[in-house]
């Protein structure tokens, strides 16, 4: 008799064998996702040394390679990324509430959020790759997006100006992958809530994969100035 | 940890729902953080700006972890975490930028020394 067939005389069958309630497993999953969580935030720590000391060494790079970077895109990234955060809220507050439509509903508008970040996201990658604003040794920018630039920055061109990109393509592709990872998860609990698997007794995974969503939220907010505005 | 009466188990009773106009709110506080930061780094404010954009961001942040991720209602140990991962992150990159504004211009000099040496001595 397998573990599944034992009767369970009041026992949720989302309940993990080890754990004695349905709260004391929603503890322990916290205290595991805010580890995972800490381990993220140094993850991209070391990111954010990289673009630190660089910054450091050459802040002329930095005021001149941010021309390329459009930062009305980049507001509108942030301002989807907080819809986005918001509504996953709303998830876990509609899971512990037993609204099962209002669930169903926050968890598609998360991940829809999601897709137009990544869609915004594309442009700009598009939009640079096109016109030779690659990493590293690979940069040539096209005749086309230099003449665009402003007269002041088109007579003082900095050396390396692919470390730059190197730099912002390494930490917005990493928080990107984040974010398609996200999606993915998004689509597997409104999966999920579609078999009614969520409600106010058990709503771990839409809290812990809310957590993990605000956190790739909050980096992006860290990217957002330090890219597209200083 | 044990099974104190302020332990693990306290949540048992109910679960802490988020009022909406708490989320509403921080999501609102949150957008108009964007746009003061956006309209602030439009005025030239010399190295402040990078500093008061990292403010705004380090408020936004804490916003964020407050409500949305809800710490504020929790147990003390889930903010030490997070708390004390951030703390490492900011000396990783306080100190390697100490050392690298420190010592990056003798690695500058020791260079260009090094390049007219090479340069003085002739080919063979």
């Amino acid at each position: 008799m397998s573990a599944e067939e034992i009767p369970a005389a009041g026992r949720s069958p989302f309940l993990g064998v080890q754990f004695p309630s349905m709260a004391r497993q929603l503890e322990t999953a916290k205290l595991g996702t805010w580890l995972f969580l800490g381990s993220e935030v140094l993850f991209f720590g070391g990111l954010f040394t990289a673009y630190a000391v660089f910054r450091a060494n050459h802040p002329d790079l930095f005021h001149y390679a941010h021309h390329f970077l459009d930062w009305r895109l980049g507001a509108l990234n942030t301002t989807v990324l907080i819809g986005s955060s918001l509504s996953a809220a709303w998830a876990v507050r509609a899971a512990q509430r037993d609204e099962q439509r209002g669930l169903r509903a926050a968890l598609l508008v998360t991940l829809a959020l999601a897709g137009v970040f990544m869609g915004v996201k594309a442009l700009e990658y598009g939009h640079k790759l096109h016109n030779g604003i690659v990493w590293g040794a690979g940069y040539r920018p096209s005749a086309e997006i230099l003449a665009a630039l402003p007269e002041a920055a088109r007579a003082a061109t900095p050396d390396h100006v692919g470390v730059f990109y190197s730099i912002y393509y390494l930490m917005t592709g990493l928080h990107g992958i984040h974010v398609l990872v996200g999606m993915g998860l998004y689509l597997w609990l409104w999966r999920r809530a579609r078999a009614g698997h969520f409600g106010p007794g058990y709503y771990v995974p839409v809290d812990m994969v809310a957590l993990y969503w605000h956190i790739v939220d909050m980096i992006w907010i860290f990217l957002f100035p330090l890219f597209y505005l200083v | 940890m044990n099974a104190s009466p302020a332990g693990p188990d306290r949540h048992e009773e109910g679960t802490h729902v988020l009022p909406a106009r708490v989320l509403l709110g921080t999501a609102g506080a949150l957008l108009a953080l964007t746009a003061v930061t956006v309209v602030t780094s439009r005025i030239d404010l010399g190295s402040f700006n990078v500093v008061l954009a990292l403010s705004i961001a380090g408020a936004k942040a804490a916003l964020v972890a407050a409500f949305f991720m809800h710490l504020r209602y929790e147990r003390p140990f889930q903010t030490v975490v997070l708390v004390s991962a951030v703390f490492f992150a900011v000396v990783l990159v306080g100190l390697v930028v100490f050392d690298t504004t420190r010592y990056q211009p003798d690695v500058r000099e020791a260079e260009a020394a090094a390049r007219s040496r090479a340069a003085a001595v002739p080919a063979r």
